[in-house]
C-alpha cells in the first residue's frame, strides 16, 4: 500500500484510439497499469477515447496511453487527434505521463512521409519525423536506457524515426533496429512522456517502466514524491531472461544455407549451385549416418 | 521419368528424417529448390483440380472436412493432412504418393495452403475452387498487418479459375467480391443474424476483452466503451454493402464491352445469394445449416463455434465443386467428420483424457477457451516461440484468461513459459507449477492425483512435440 494516500485517490488513464490504434496486444500495456495500481490498493479508470468523442473526456487526465495501428488505423486517427494536440501538449508540458508506442510515437512526431510519398501530418509534440520504409524491422529487441536499465521488447515497424535537435532517446539499441536502423537510438523520451517502438507488449516484462508511469501520475496528482511500494518480480525476472535469450526473428543460419529467401529472383546458375550444394549437405548427413551404423554394429 | 531424380532424393530425405523422427516438411523443401516445377507439373495434370483453403484459423479442420466429403463421394482425393500448409508441406505429401514416374492417382487436390505461400502456390497452379475462412491477428511478426494478409488473399482470389468461397461475416474477405479481375464466380458462407455474437471477427477482438474483476477499479467508463455488439451493429454488415456496391456499379456500367461485363459480373458477385450456406441454428452439437431455402440439421462430431462455421464453409465448398450431391448426404458425412490432429483430439493415458487444443494467435485461442469449458478439468497451457508458432509474444495480451481463474492453470510449459505464467498472473490465474521443458511438464500434468480429464493448450511446434512424447506413453494416430 501506497502511504498517506488520500481517500478516493483514483488515476485517470487516458487510452487514445483503441479501435484504431490496437494492433497486438497493446491492450496488455493498459492492463498492466490498472493491476499494478490496484495490487497497491490504487483505483484507476480508463477513458476510452475515440474519434469524435467529446474534449470533455480529457479532462483531468493522469497518464495517456497510445497504442499501435495499421496503417489504415493511423490514417483513421489523424485527422481527429490535430483536435486533441493542443490538450494533449499542455498535458505533456505539464509532465503528465504518456506512453506512446509505435504508430502513436509516429503520430506525436511533425509528420510521417509514407513510402509512396504521402506526408501525414502529426501533431508535433515530439520534434521528430518519421520515413516509411520498403522493408519492415521485426524481431526480438533489447534496449539499454539510462532512465530505465535495460528494456525487452518486439519491434515491428517499416517507419524510420529521426530524432529532431535536443531531443533524447529512450535508450540505446543493444539487438534490434530501434528508431531507424542507423543511428542506434530506440524511442524517446520528453519530460515524462515517453514514445517507443517496443512492443510485446512493453509494461509487463518492463515493469519499472510501468511504475515509473504510475509514481509520476500520483506525484503530479497529489503534488509531492511518491514512491510505489514493490511487488513481486520473480516471473517477471524470469521471462525477460527467456525473452533475451531468443534468436531476434528466424535463424540467421537458415539464411546463410544454400536456400535463399526468393527463388524467383535467382539465376539459373545460382539455382544450380544450390542445388549442388544441397546434395552435398544432404549426402554427407548421408554418409555421416551409414558410417555411425557401421560403427554401431562394430560393438 | 523426368521427376526420379527429385523423387528419389526426396524419399531418401524422408526416410533420413523419420529416424530423427519428425521434420514433415523437410523433404518438400529439399525438392523445391532442386526442382520448383515438380508440384505444378504434377498438379496441373489432375482431372478435377486444386482446391485452396487459406485463411487464418481452420485450415487443417476444413481441409479435412471437404478431403472426406469428396471422398465419401466416390472421388480419390490428394491432400496435405499434416497441416504443414507451405508449399514445401504439399511437396512433402506429394512425395508419399506419387509413383517413381510421377503420376499421382488422384482426381483432384484439396490443399491447405498458408496465406503468404497460397499466393506463390496460386501463381504457379491455378486453382479451380478456393476457398477463404477468415482473416484474424496472426503471425504479424512475419505478415505485418491484417490489411496486408487481406490483400494477400485477394491475390489468390484473383488467381482461382472458378469459383471463389468466401466468408460472408468476414469484412476484409468480403470486399474481395467487389474486385474487378475476378475469373471465378463469388459464393458465400456464413452465419445467422441470431449467432452473429458467438463469431467474433477481428475487429470485434480487442474490446470483447475484459479486464479482471477489482473492487477498486472503477468500470462505468470501461463500460461506457463500445461493446462487442456496437461494432457488429456499426460496421456495415456485408449485405449492405454487397446492396449499395451492386447500385453503384449499375450506374457505373452504362459504360461498354469489357468493362460492362466486368462490372456485370461483380454485381453478380455482390447479389448472388444462391448457393450461399449459412449455419442457421446450434444447439450443443446439434446445427442447422440453410442452403437454397431448405434447412440440414445434424449432430457434429466438431466442437466449438469456429468448427460449426468451418463445417458450413466445407459444405459451401463440396457443393460448389460437386453440385449435383444430395445434400442431405453431405451433411450427415459433415456430422462424421472429427478434428484434424491436435486440433481438440483427445488421447488417453494412463486413464486419464488428455485434450490436445492447437492454439496460433488470439482469435483461435479466445474460441478454443469458450469452446472447452474449464470446470473440472485440468489446464495446462504450452507456448512456444520457434519460427512456426511466431516470435512475438505480444498476441498472448490479446487473449483474456479470466474463464480460467476458478479453476487454476495446473502446468505452464514451453519455451515461452514465464511469458505465459506472466500474462495469467496479470489476469489473476493461479498457475501451480511452470516448467519450460515439456517432457517434464507432461510428466508433471500427468502425476496430478485426481483422474481429471485435461486439456492442453499448446502453439504448433508445442503441439508436434507433446504428440511425439505421448506416443511413448499411448496411442497417438500417425499423420502422414
Amino acid at each position: 500500500m501506497v502511504r498517506n494516500l488520500p481517500v478516493g485517490t483514483r488515476l485517470r488513464i487516458l487510452n487514445l484510439y483503441p479501435r484504431q490504434m490496437n494492433i497486438y496486444g497493446d491492450f496488455g500495456n493498459l492492463l498492466v497499469l490498472r493491476q499494478r495500481a490496484g495490487w497497491r490498493g490504487i483505483s484507476t479508470e480508463v477513458t476510452h477515447f475515440e474519434t469524435d468523442a467529446s474534449l470533455k473526456q480529457l479532462r483531468n487526465t493522469d497518464i495517456i496511453l497510445g497504442g499501435g495501428g495499421q496503417d489504415s488505423g493511423q490514417a483513421a486517427v489523424q485527422k481527429d487527434m490535430q483536435r486533441i494536440a493542443r490538450p494533449l501538449r499542455n498535458l505533456v508540458s505539464a509532465g503528465c505521463p504518456a506512453l506512446l508506442v509505435c504508430g502513436s510515437y509516429q503520430l506525436f512526431g511533425n509528420y510521417f512521409k509514407t513510402f509512396e510519398g504521402d506526408v501525414v501530418e502529426g501533431i508535433g509534440i515530439f520534434n521528430l519525423h518519421t520515413l516509411g520504409g520498403p522493408e519492415r524491422m521485426i524481431g526480438n529487441t533489447v534496449v539499454n536506457s539510462p532512465d530505465f536499465g535495460e528494456l525487452i521488447g518486439y519491434e515491428n515497424h517499416s517507419g524510420k524515426t529521426y530524432l529532431g535537435a535536443g531531443l533524447e532517446p529512450l535508450g540505446r539499441v543493444i539487438t534490434g533496429s530501434g528508431n531507424n536502423g542507423l543511428d542506434g537510438s530506440e524511442g524517446v523520451r520528453l519530460n515524462n512522456a515517453l514514445g517507443t517502438y517496443l512492443h510485446g507488449p512493453l509494461l509487463p516484462k518492463n515493469p519499472q517502466v510501468a511504475d515509473f508511469l504510475l509514481a509520476s501520475a500520483l506525484s503530479r496528482k497529489l503534488d509531492r514524491t511518491i514512491e510505489l511500494p514493490p511487488l513481486d518480480n520473480a516471473l517477471t525476472l524470469q521471462a525477460r531472461a527467456v525473452a533475451k535469450s531468443r534468436p531476434r526473428y528466424r535463424l540467421k543460419l537458415l539464411s546463410t544455407l544454400p536456400f535463399s529467401k526468393n527463388p524467383s529472383h535467382r539465376s539459373y546458375h545460382s539455382r544450380a549451385v544450390s542445388s549442388v550444394a544441397w546434395l552435398a549437405l544432404w549426402g554427407t548427413g548421408l554418409l555421416g549416418f551409414l558410417g555411425l551404423l557401421g560403427k554401431l554394429s562394430d560393438v | 521419368m523426368a521427376h526420379s531424380f527429385s523423387i528419389i532424393l526426396g524419399r531418401l530425405v524422408q526416410g533420413l528424417a523419420s529416424l530423427r523422427g519428425g521434420g514433415s516438411a523437410l523433404p518438400g523443401l529439399v525438392v523445391e529448390k532442386v526442382e520448383p516445377s515438380f508440384a505444378a507439373s504434377i498438379l496441373n495434370k489432375l482431372p478435377a483440380g486444386v482446391v485452396l483453403v487459406s485463411g487464418t484459423n481452420g485450415k487443417t479442420t476444413t481441409t479435412k472436412a471437404i478431403s472426406e466429403l469428396l471422398t465419401g463421394l466416390g472421388l480419390k482425393v490428394f491432400t496435405n493432412n499434416t497441416g504443414s500448409n507451405f508449399m514445401r508441406g504439399v511437396i512433402s505429401a506429394l512425395l508419399r504418393q506419387v509413383s517413381l514416374s510421377g503420376s499421382l492417382d488422384a482426381d483432384i487436390a484439396v490443399l491447405e495452403l498458408d496465406e503468404a505461400h497460397a499466393v506463390s502456390f496460386s501463381e504457379i497452379i491455378r486453382p479451380r475452387y478456393t476457398l477463404l475462412l477468415n482473416v484474424m491477428r496472426d503471425q504479424l511478426d512475419r505478415f505485418g498487418e491484417i490489411d496486408y494478409t487481406a490483400r494477400l488473399l485477394t491475390a489468390v482470389a484473383r488467381n482461382t479459375s472458378t469459383v471463389v468461397i468466401i466468408n460472408r461475416e468476414d469484412s476484409r474477405l468480403a470486399a474481395i467480391a467487389q474486385e474487378a479481375n475476378l475469373d471465378a464466380t463469388v459464393r458465400w458462407f456464413g452465419v445467422a443474424n441470431n449467432l452473429q455474437s458467438l463469431l467474433p471477427n477481428d475487429d470485434a477482438l480487442y474490446n470483447g476483452l475484459e479486464l479482471p474483476s477489482d473492487t477498486s477499479h472503477d468500470d462505468a467508463l470501461l463500460h461506457a466503451a463500445p461493446r462487442d455488439d456496437d461494432v457488429l451493429g456499426s460496421s456495415p454488415r456485408v449485405g449492405h454493402q454487397a446492396h449499395n456496391g451492386a447500385q453503384t456499379l449499375d450506374k457505373a456500367g452504362q459504360g461498354q464491352g469489357k468493362d460492362n461485363a466486368r462490372a456485370l459480373n461483380i454485381a453478380n458477385n455482390l447479389n448472388n445469394t444462391s448457393h450461399t450456406v449459412i449455419l442457421s441454428a446450434l444447439t450443443g452439437s446439434h446445427a442447422s445449416f440453410e442452403l437454397e431455402g431448405r434447412h440440414y440439421s445434424t449432430k457434429l462430431a466438431l466442437e466449438g463455434i469456429y468448427n460449426v462455421v468451418n463445417a458450413a464453409a466445407a459444405l459451401a465448398t463440396v457443393h460448389a465443386i460437386v453440385p449435383q450431391a444430395p445434400v442431405d448426404e453431405l451433411v450427415v458425412a459433415l456430422g462424421r467428420v472429427r478434428s484434424a490432429f491436435g486440433r481438440g483430439e483427445v488421447l488417453e493415458v494412463q486413464g486419464r483424457p488428455l485434450k490436445l487444443i492447437l492454439v496460433k494467435n488470439p482469435g483461435g485461442f479466445r474460441l478454443a477457451l469458450k469452446a472447452h469449458p474449464a470446470a473440472g478439468v485440468l489446464t495446462m497451457i504450452a507456448i512456444n516461440d520457434d519460427y512456426a508458432d511466431g516470435r512475438d509474444m505480444s498476441w498472448l495480451y490479446d487473449v483474456g484468461f479470466q474463464s480460467l481463474q476458478a479453476e487454476g492453470v495446473a502446468v505452464v510449459s514451453g519455451v515461452r513459459a514465464f511469458d505465459m505464467a506472466l500474462r495469467l498472473c496479470y489476469d489473476d490465474v493461479e498457475c501451480a507449477t511452470v516448467l519450460p521443458n515439456l517432457s517434464e511438464a507432461l510428466d508433471e500434468l500427468l502425476a496430478q492425483k485426481d483422474n481429471k480429464p485435461a486439456h492442453i493448450y499448446c502453439t504448433y511446434t508445442a503441439m508436434l512435440r507433446l504428440r511425439r512424447l505421448l506416443a511413448a506413453k499411448t496411442d497417438v494416430p500417425q499423420v502422414r
